[in-house]
């Protein structure tokens, strides 16, 4: 492959605007997405497959903010709406429509807080985005590793699925996969959360006997039973929470934690 | 026909409904100290959803052999009212049966009004089967369940059945006595027919037995009735309303507080002209807190959520913070509402036991202080929560537990600056560097460099 790729410019709206031109959409990175080393490769394989679509796309670049979602949810009203005001001055100024994310806490904020505040835009979430490329013929989950058989396991996300009720987007992508697709018992509407929602992810967490994050492993383990498997996540949140779980149980060379646009990246021959 | 009897009855229906009235009303007031809310958009949907989750039980099917015996003792109290109502007219004007003329649809009612009551007796002496013996965690643990919630629930069970059996005892004499006169029995009853010789067969036995029998049924109804306001199973009637007023938008979305952006609007641009302050009575600027410390900060439909409660612990049970041992009870938050408020406002039971026995967990560690925070829910319990959303979707009845949860941390975080330690360094990041965590908003774009896509021939 190494004589056939192509380096990526991902393109921001400030050069978009100074050409002229609009994207189609636009993809919010997010804080996770642009910094933590993880995530950062999940933002990476959504833009491999951006551009391999040919979708015509950009990013806010250094111009994004935090949306102020975990100030919220830890009741930081105040800094919440400053957040958002600064950052739907910004995306008004551009004359985004449409919006695209990896980070469903991002989603849930952009769809549902910032109306109020005056940021009216469609939102969608990478799982719903990569569920209609997958439906259009756009994505053939060809090319790349094959899943077929694989036992992969999809931890819900509180904010996609019991806050906006997606529950079926990230589960037709990983069905693209043909893989060996197994639920745990608390899914969907039941799912149980992975501990870091409601900005415990910036703290420990409250005395207890149990982190949340290990009882959740435990049942994705379970749910596997063990072997070369991967425990699939659509939220930078879940991914660390999961993660360090199958870490704390010293699972990790046996089961991956992956991202949804990581695995079709993978399906699909994007990634190296 | 009116006699003596006719005249006590409809004395004792008086005060018995007179006193329900009475606490209606003071219930109102309690629920009215919350502040305002607008929720009286989009009334089809909300008649859909109260079609479907209160009449339909719909979210009761989550966990099925509950959800089936509740439905038995559910249709039992809609149908066998059709026969209180009878018994109501019966008692005032001193007719016997008076819906008879009903022919083979009465017939089928009474018909099925008894297999009902018979089954209302058999569900509910499972769930006290389920609360006592097996002890069902979410019916017998937790720090909430002190010793008048238990109390309440086992009484409500015990009453159930003892009315059904007054009901059979009722209808037993009765059709002896038809029998015996050799009349036309109206209506027809399976259970009691196969009992019917139970009490012997001297007329005198049998008329004062069923007097006692219906007397028994119908202030029992009236006691129980009056009962409900201090007691969990008020659901019977506060769940129409309030699924009628849930929440109708998506479960992530919170709150806005459009104070504080006016607040932000202002200083962002000094030409910006907020809307006058909302004034009170004197004529003096209302001020509202941020969040909620008490209950009058709650709005009404979070107070009518606490009266709601039918302490089934679905959300306790679902709660990733109660299940990995935090001290975090969503039940506890709804109980504890309903607990305060009624201190502060007007009781409206004959008696005041919500705070009979102390929690029975050291942990709780609440102040002396008369307010909901601090004086009731704890800091700690408060931060435990993952704002998930599992006690909202878990609760058969539609309460906002999350919502209330959110207003208090609120109230700690704008009006005390009172967030755990981490927390505070989040927000300072967020507000220095535009991210949550300590990184330099130049280096946002850096994960961009060096990507490449296989290129397309």
């Amino acid at each position: 492959m190494e004589e056939n790729k192509r380096l990526v410019k991902v393109p921001t709206m400030a050069e978009m605007a100074a050409n002229g031109e609009e994207p189609e959409v636009l993809f919010w990175v997010g804080c996770a997405g642009s910094f933590d080393d993880r995530y950062k490769r999940v933002t990476r394989a959504f833009v491999q497959i951006l551009e391999h679509v040919g979708v015509k796309y950009a990013v806010l670049g250094t111009e994004e903010s935090c949306t102020g979602e975990p100030a919220k949810r830890a009741g930081n009203e105040f800094l919440f709406q400053m957040q958002a005001i600064t950052n739907i001055e910004v995306m008004n100024a551009y004359n985004v429509k449409k919006i695209v994310t990896a980070c469903p806490h991002c989603f849930n904020t952009l769809k549902n807080e910032y109306p109020d505040l005056g940021g009216n835009y469609e939102v969608i979430h990478h799982s719903t985005f990569l569920q209609q490329l997958i439906n259009e013929g756009k994505v053939h989950v060809k090319g790349g590793e094959a899943f077929q058989g694989k036992r992969i396991t999809y931890h819900d996300s509180c904010y996609l699925g019991r806050a906006n009720d997606i529950y079926e987007a990230p589960r037709e992508v990983l069905a693209a996969l043909d893989a060996d697709l197994v639920e745990m018992k608390r899914v969907r509407a039941n799912g149980l959360c992975c501990g870091a929602g409601g900005a415990q992810m910036f703290k420990d967490a409250e005395p207890g006997k149990k982190e949340i994050n290990i009882e959740r492993t435990e049942e994705a383990l379970a749910t596997l039973g063990g072997g070369n498997s991967v425990i699939a996540t659509a939220c930078p949140f879940c991914m660390v929470m999961m993660s360090d779980g199958v870490k704390n149980k010293e699972q990790e060379e046996n089961v991956k934690v992956f991202d949804i646009a990581e695995l079709i990246a993978q399906a699909e021959g994007l990634s190296k | 026909m009116i006699g003596v009897e006719n005249i006590i009855f409809l004395i004792v229906a008086t005060i018995g409904i007179g006193l329900f009235v009475w606490q209606i009303r003071n219930i109102r007031k309690n629920v009215l100290m919350g502040r305002d809310l607008d929720v009286t958009d989009n009334p089809s949907e909300r008649v859909k959803k109260t079609l479907l989750v209160a009449f339909g039980q719909q979210k009761m099917f989550k966990r099925m052999l509950p959800a089936v015996l509740h439905l038995f003792v559910y249709v039992g109290f809609l149908v066998i009212n059709v026969e209180v109502i009878e018994i109501l007219i019966d008692g005032i004007t001193g007719s016997h049966r008076v819906l008879g003329f009903l022919g083979p649809v009465y017939t089928a009612l009474m018909f099925i009004n008894e297999i009902l009551a018979a089954l209302v007796i058999v569900s509910c002496a499972i769930f006290l089967w389920r609360r006592n013996v097996t002890k069902v965690p979410r019916l017998s643990s937790g720090v909430e369940l002190r010793a008048w919630p238990k109390v309440d629930a086992n009484t409500i069970l015990v009453t159930e059945i003892v009315l059904m059996l007054a009901l059979f005892v009722f209808n037993i004499a009765g059709l002896k006595l038809v029998q015996l006169q050799g009349g036309e029995v109206a209506g027809s009853y399976p259970i009691s027919s196969a009992f019917v010789n139970i009490f012997g067969d001297n007329p005198t036995t049998l008329h004062i037995i069923e007097r006692v029998g219906w007397w028994f049924h119908i202030i029992g109804i009236l006691a129980f009735m009056n009962y409900l306001p201090s007691s969990k199973h008020f659901h019977i009637i506060m769940a129409f309303p309030n699924v009628y007023y849930s929440k109708l938008l998506p479960k992530g979305k919170f709150t806005t507080n459009p104070a504080i952006t006016h607040e932000i609007k202002a200083m962002l641009d000094p030409s910006y002209q907020p809307p006058a302050p909302e004034m009170d009575a004197e004529g003096n600027p209302v001020i509202q807190r941020f969040g909620a410390k008490d209950v009058e900060d709650l709005t009404w439909k979070q107070l009518m959520d606490s009266y709601t409660c039918t302490e089934c612990g679905r959300c306790t049970s679902v709660c990733p913070a109660n299940i990995t041992g935090k001290l975090l009870s969503p039940r506890k938050i709804v109980m504890d509402t309903r607990d305060r408020m009624e201190e502060k406002g007007v009781h409206p039971a004959i008696f005041a036991p919500n705070h009979y026995k102390e929690l029975g967990e050291e942990r709780v560690e609440v102040t002396d202080e008369k307010t909901l925070l601090r004086g009731y829910i704890t800091p700690e319990e408060l931060w435990a929560c993952t704002t998930c959303n599992a006690c909202v979707e878990s609760c058969p009845v539609n309460i906002d537990q999350l919502s209330t949860i959110m207003d208090l941390r609120r109230f700690l975080v704008l009006e005390e600056s009172a967030a755990p330690a981490a927390l505070n360094s989040m927000f300072t990041n967020i507000e220095n560097n535009g991210a949550p965590w300590a990184f330099s908003p130049s280096d946002r774009f850096n994960w961009a460099e060096d990507l490449y896509v296989p290129s397309k021939n």
